[in-house]
């Protein structure tokens, strides 16, 4: 059976420009960038070429470009630092929406001692700057945002927040893990300080992150030990997984000049067709400011656990916000956070696409998806009586 | 990904019994939207008094649409005498067992059933004196208790992961801890009988070498039994426990409650002098 993978928000393919850049690095090439011989040499001048091509993609500097294993160690070392630099600061901000590799870290910082303000999002889940503006105080030590949310896509106005905050003399940090490589990021013309981004979303390998800190920004290291990435992050470098990150970020560089439009026709045809086919569904966050490949749409009086296993049936595969899937039994907390009724939250597919899906696969999934959706709804006792009542309203 | 046994897929994906049995002798509904998994079941008795006919509609996932379709398979030919006495294990085992987490869609089949019994012969539909104790998602205090006895649940999460109390807000938490606490001390008696001071000691002895030890070893550290004396346990610790100052907590919190737990509700850990 063919996969059909819309789940690029969980994990993306390896692009094979980019496995074909790190496979010499797994073979002869195996010198330590670090070593004063030339064998090891040549692996630290494709370091540095891997360093420029991210910082490319995201309009910073080479120096300002710090390899770490991941999204997660990127929010760690961002916010740990961001309290390390400022002891005296005793509050956090971020919001209700955010990838739990910062809610949990929050957490973590509230049972601290911390107090932390977590930001309500309207119901198309976009963030109003008043209430990020009345939550700061001279002892708000730093505002963690995220660029797009992972479940919706939708688009938080960074750029404009991190002004805000910027000019109360506090610092901004932004997991922009979703963002990077699938909209414009250019941290020339911004006042974000710090920045996450994970290889594994953008093509790249899984193992390997990016923390962007702002040239003059003060910076407490999380990994103390050699003299890698200046000091900042210790630890001999994953040498393949850096240079194939740069391959990615010069790929996706080529992509965005072109404005990502391939995913966003495809996204679209995908979405247009569910909804026309598929009674009583809808998209879940703004469609207008949000990432060109994602779509999450709810499917009412259904839960999306079942539609997942019946999509996994045709090598469909997709995520949901459903309790049932999650392991815990609430329902995403990104939907509730959006007041996104339970009738729907329950019943809500993440579609998130690449570059490599095809027009083919989009319309396997909007020929299998409207008839097991009826399927589940023949066998909830929700249907019959709520939907009737709703077509003869 | 759940790992979920090859007869709850074959359920899942062919379910028997969807719909409602027209004219129906019992019907009963369970669960909320709220909650994310709800249970209609009705069936229809033969002119023995036998389930002639059952039949389900669920909303909810995998499991729960399973084990939908499992009890009402299970039940058809039985008298209500028997049906009442199908267990939420009973469904968990029909369908090769379910995850852990999942258990809830067992329990959601038996409270179905149940219900639907009691709308036939006209017994009260809740309990009496039942109090809801977690308000997210409607679970009384009957419903908790009866899971922590059926199942021999311990820990809050057990419950959660057995009937959703504590799931949502988790302002319960300390609610159920108390309702563990009580009917596990009610439950003790009954089942425990007297221990000679003999099996007592190697009771002890077992439950540290299988149950603590490795825990212990796990971080470094080690644990010895010095004496008994009555129901005191004296032991001695060793290893990283000797110079950590967790130690007592540990003691208090994971060895004394393990013993209590599996070797004698009256087992008190003390520590021998250094």
């Amino acid at each position: 059976m063919k996969t059909v993978y819309l789940d690029n928000n969980a994990t993306t393919q390896v692009a094979p420009e980019v496995l074909e850049a790190m496979l010499p690095y797994f073979g002869d090439r195996y010198g330590n960038p670090s070593s004063m011989h030339s064998f090891g040499g040549q692996v630290a001048l494709q370091i540095r070429e891997a360093r420029e091509q991210v910082a490319a993609l995201i309009g910073a500097t080479p120096d300002e470009i710090i390899f770490t294993s991941c999204g997660t160690e990127s929010d760690n070392a961002a916010i740990r630092s961001a309290l390390a630099t400022n002891p005296e600061k005793r509050h956090i901000v971020t919001s209700r929406v955010e990838h739990p590799a910062i809610r949990s870290l929050f957490a973590h910082m509230a049972g601290q001692g911390y107090r932390v303000t977590e930001l309500p999002v309207g119901k198309s889940g976009i963030l109003d700057l008043e209430h990020l503006v009345g939550s700061l105080s001279p002892d708000t030590a730093v505002v963690s945002l995220m660029w797009a949310n992972n479940e919706t896509g939708v688009i938080f106005p960074v750029e404009k927040a991190a002004e805000l905050v910027h000019e109360r003399g506090i610092l901004f940090h932004s997991d922009a893990v979703q963002s990077t490589g699938k909209i414009p990021i250019d941290m020339k013309k911004n006042a974000i300080d710090m920045l996450s981004i994970s290889g594994h979303k953008l093509h790249a390998p899984k193992g390997i992150g990016v923390l962007y800190v702002r040239r003059g920004t003060k910076f407490s290291p999380l990994l103390i030990g050699g003299h890698q990435e200046k000091g900042r992050r210790g630890g001999t470098e994953n040498t393949p997984s850096i240079i194939g990150l740069g391959k990615a970020c010069e790929l996706a560089s080529r992509r965005l000049e072109k404005g990502n439009s391939p995913v966003r026709r495809l996204r679209d045809r995908l979405e247009s067709a569910l909804l026309a086919r598929i009674p009583q569904s809808r998209v879940n966050g703004d469609v207008s400011q949000r990432l060109p490949n994602t779509t999450n749409i709810s499917f009412e009086f259904v839960e999306g656990e079942g539609i997942l296993l019946l999509m996994n049936e045709y090598g469909i595969c997709a995520s949901s916000g459903s309790a049932c899937t999650s392991g815990s039994l609430q329902p995403s907390h990104v939907l509730r956070a959006m007041g996104v009724p339970f009738t729907m939250a329950h019943g809500s597919i993440r579609f998130s696409l690449s570059v490599y899906n095809t027009e083919e696969e989009i319309d396997f999934v909007t020929e299998k998806l409207p008839p097991i959706i009826e399927r589940l709804r023949s066998m909830s006792p929700y249907w019959t009586s709520v939907a009737h009542a709703c077509v003869s309203a | 990904m759940w790992e979920y046994t090859d007869k709850v897929r074959e359920h899942f994906l062919n379910p028997r019994n969807v719909g409602e049995v027209e004219n129906a002798d019992g019907v009963a509904e369970v669960g909320s939207i709220a909650c994310g998994d709800a249970l209609k079941l009705s069936f229809r008795l033969d002119e023995n008094k036998r389930i002639k006919e059952a039949m389900f509609k669920t909303f909810g996932c995998a499991s729960a649409i399973a084990s939908s379709s499992a009890l009402t398979e299970m039940i058809k030919g039985m008298t209500l005498e028997e049906a009442k006495k199908v267990t939420n294990q009973d469904i968990a085992a029909f369908l090769g067992g379910l995850p852990q987490e999942k258990m809830h869609c067992s329990v959601m089949g038996k409270e179905a059933l149940e219900k639907a019994i009691e709308n036939y012969q006209g017994a009260p539909a809740k309990e009496p004196g039942a109090q809801i104790v977690c308000e997210c998602f409607g679970v009384t205090d009957r419903e908790i208790e009866r899971a922590i006895q059926e199942n021999n649940l311990t820990t809050v999460e057990d419950v959660t992961n057995y009937t959703k109390a504590g799931g949502g807000c988790s302002n319960c938490h300390d609610a159920i801890r108390q309702i563990i606490e009580r009917v596990r001390a009610e439950a003790k008696p009954a089942v425990q009988p007297k221990l000679t001071n003999i099996q007592k000691i190697k009771m002890i002895e077992e439950t540290l070498e299988r149950e603590i030890r490795p825990s212990l070893k796990h971080d470094g550290g080690d644990i010895e039994l010095i004496d008994v004396i009555g129901n005191r346990v004296i032991v001695a610790v060793r290893g990283a426990c000797a110079v950590c100052k967790a130690s007592d907590i540990t003691l208090k919190h994971f060895v004394e409650a393990k013993l209590r737990d599996l070797v004698s509700p009256d087992l008190v850990i003390e520590e021998v002098a250094p």
